[in-house]
């Protein structure tokens, strides 16, 4: 995966703390907004098997090994910086991990081990410095459209900057002729378009989508892509987007890391399940080439079948003589 | 012919019969209507002693004669009086001891056997426990009827607290809102028309214990009007009490019934 590393597509700066990257982005829409470092140390979690309440803080002080019985580990090793201004796609089976990564990112869930730093400072309870993309629109059924986007904005918004902030947010999700409509009366595309603005009206600074799209159907979702692209070239805030759309992740993101169980995909078969040690980044790659990306390029078509293999798909690439390769090769595959 | 033709408007909106307001309202009087009749023929053909069963008309006169004496507005006006300050102060209470127990995990454990319990007390056997208490006079009837009108209001609010979406619950949160602006911004919002189903229960449960109190003890109020001409004998004013009940918790139900329509249009 080394072999395309060169072509990362930034213009942006790079693993720079907070305030330089607030400074860089001055010039953005809103102007507020930075984006901002995630950096995942040594994360694990594990989940007690009795379904209950949110652990509190005090379970990253148990030890995660302890009484096998009870306890359900679900992420361990996980070690990762995302740069700002990155957007990164955790892909995975179902039931991976990938979401309690993202939820942990937020500060939705705690870890049982390591740590997550936002900025270079940890992440607290819900923290205010993401805004986070559900993977259903989630919005309040009884508010309008431009009320549930007005829910994102930063806590003590100005009235005036707040409905203006609003109304650009609508437009550029094209929902202005909706503005007042409930949630109950758009469809739901509009209503994750909805979403998709009520998370960006905090100015995150880190962006937490969790399968944004997956709900959608293919068209929609496609134009919710570009529409993604589009708002993050705008202000290129820190993008986390869970996925379990390939073909998604090769579209929107600069790195993929691929969420799974280890020695499953050292020796490509499953192991004996109900022993699983918890997933891990058991790949990363970086995606070449500048976005808006060809939808139809050979290149990705590679990477695709590659990531594709690495969640347990068999590509049928046989029946063409094509080998799965680690790496790209030239043109004519 | 012609005259179908140039009515434009009428394909457009008709709206099936029974959705109309006027045959709802004129459907629901048929019923009563057929039991007036049912009785007054019961009354001329003999089928009934005047003494079990007097006819309309008598119950009418005694109507009459006690509104010219002003009894009959003083009852009426004395039992609903009793009604609302004790549904007032029951719902009140309801409503905070409902939010604290369904907001509230520690007060849950703490409040909710408790108040089960005396829940399932019946409501006649606080009547001797209050005239003790508070005597013969408004604090106990009132008492007694916001007993009644408390845990409607209570067990609706909490089990509808405790049961808001808790997406949205966590919504609100990753926005930024916590205790009483996450409250108000999605629980409060949430739960408002399920409050208003138990306003209804409650008030209902209301009359129902004013009755109980004026039974009892009391000197005036519809529940003293049929106690009193339970032991004289004037069933014409027990038909005519057990009516006025029965109109004033209609009518009484009837407006919280379009003020719950309008909340769940408007946070449903």
């Amino acid at each position: 995966m080394s072999a395309s590393t060169a072509s990362r597509t930034t213009a942006r700066p790079s693993a720079a703390g907070g305030s330089a990257a607030r400074a860089a982005r001055a010039d953005g829409p809103s102007g507020t907004d930075a984006a901002y470092a995630v950096e995942f140390a040594g994360l694990g979690r594990t989940f007690g098997r009795a379904p209950g309440r949110r652990q509190g803080r005090a379970a990253s002080a148990a030890p995660t090994t302890a009484s096998v019985d009870v306890v359900r580990p679900v992420l361990r090793d996980v070690s990762l910086t995302v740069r700002p201004g990155e957007v990164l796609a955790i892909l995975g089976t179902s039931g991976c991990g990938k979401s309690t990564l993202l939820r942990i990112a937020g500060g939705l869930d705690s870890p049982s081990a390591g740590s997550v730093q936002i900025d270079g400072s940890p992440v607290t309870d819900f923290d205010t410095r993401c805004a986070v993309g559900f993977q259903e629109p989630r919005l309040l059924p009884w508010r309008t459209v431009a009320a549930n986007v007005a829910l994102g904005l930063p806590r003590g918004t100005a009235r005036d900057t707040g409905r203006a902030r609003v109304a650009e947010l609508l437009d550029l999700v094209g929902l202005t002729a909706f503005a007042d409509h409930r949630p109950a009366a758009i469809s739901g595309g509009m209503a994750q378009r909805a979403s998709l603005a009520r998370a960006l009206a905090r100015n995150p600074g880190v962006l937490l989508l969790d399968e944004p799209f997956g709900a959608l159907d293919a068209l929609t979702r496609l134009k919710m892509q570009d529409l993604l692209l589009d708002v993050h070239a705008a202000a290129p805030t820190t993008v986390l987007l869970v996925t379990h759309d390939v073909d998604e992740a090769l579209q929107l993101a600069d790195r993929i890391i691929l969420l799974g169980q280890e020695p499953a995909t050292a020796t490509g078969a499953g192991t004996t399940p109900g022993t699983t040690p918890g997933a891990t980044i058991v790949q990363e790659l970086t995606v070449p080439g500048n976005r808006p990306r060809d939808r139809g390029s050979a290149e990705l078509a590679e990477l695709r079948g590659r990531l594709l293999a690495g969640l347990g798909i068999d590509r049928h690439g046989d029946a063409r003589g094509v080998a799965t390769s680690a790496s790209i090769p030239h043109f004519p595959y | 012919m012609t005259d179908t033709l140039s009515s434009k408007t009428a394909p457009a909106v008709r709206r099936p019969l029974t959705s109309r307001p006027g045959v709802r309202v004129a459907g629901g009087l048929l019923l009563p209507l057929l039991i007036l009749v049912a009785w007054q023929l019961s009354s001329t053909l003999g089928l009934v002693t005047i003494a079990q069963l007097p006819p309309p008309a008598s119950v009418w006169i005694a109507a009459v004669d006690l509104f010219e004496r002003g009894q009959l507005t003083l009852y009426v006006a004395i039992s609903t009086q009793r009604v609302l300050i004790g549904f007032a102060i029951g719902a009140a209470l309801g409503l905070a001891t409902g939010a604290l127990v369904g907001l509230s995990r520690a007060a849950d454990i703490f409040f909710a056997p408790t108040l089960g319990a005396i829940r399932a007390v019946p409501s006649l056997a606080w009547v001797p426990l209050l005239i003790i208490w508070l005597k013969i006079g408004e604090e106990s009837k009132i008492t007694l009827i916001a007993i009644g009108a408390f845990f409607p209001v209570y067990t609706t609010v909490a089990q509808a607290l405790r049961h808001v979406d808790k997406q949205l619950v966590e919504a609100g949160r990753a926005f930024g809102l916590r205790g009483v602006p996450l409250f108000g911004a999605v629980q409060l919002p949430a739960v408002i028309p399920s409050v208003i189903s138990g306003l209804r229960l409650a008030l209902a449960q209301a009359w129902l214990f004013l009755v109980a109190a004026e039974l009892i003890a009391a000197s005036m109020g519809l529940g003293f009007l049929l106690s009193d001409s339970g032991n004289n004998g004037r069933v014409d004013r027990i038909l005519l009490a057990i009516i006025l009940l029965a109109l004033l918790g209609k009518l009484t139900d009837a407006i919280l019934g379009v003020f719950e329509k309008w909340a769940i249009a408007k946070w449903a």
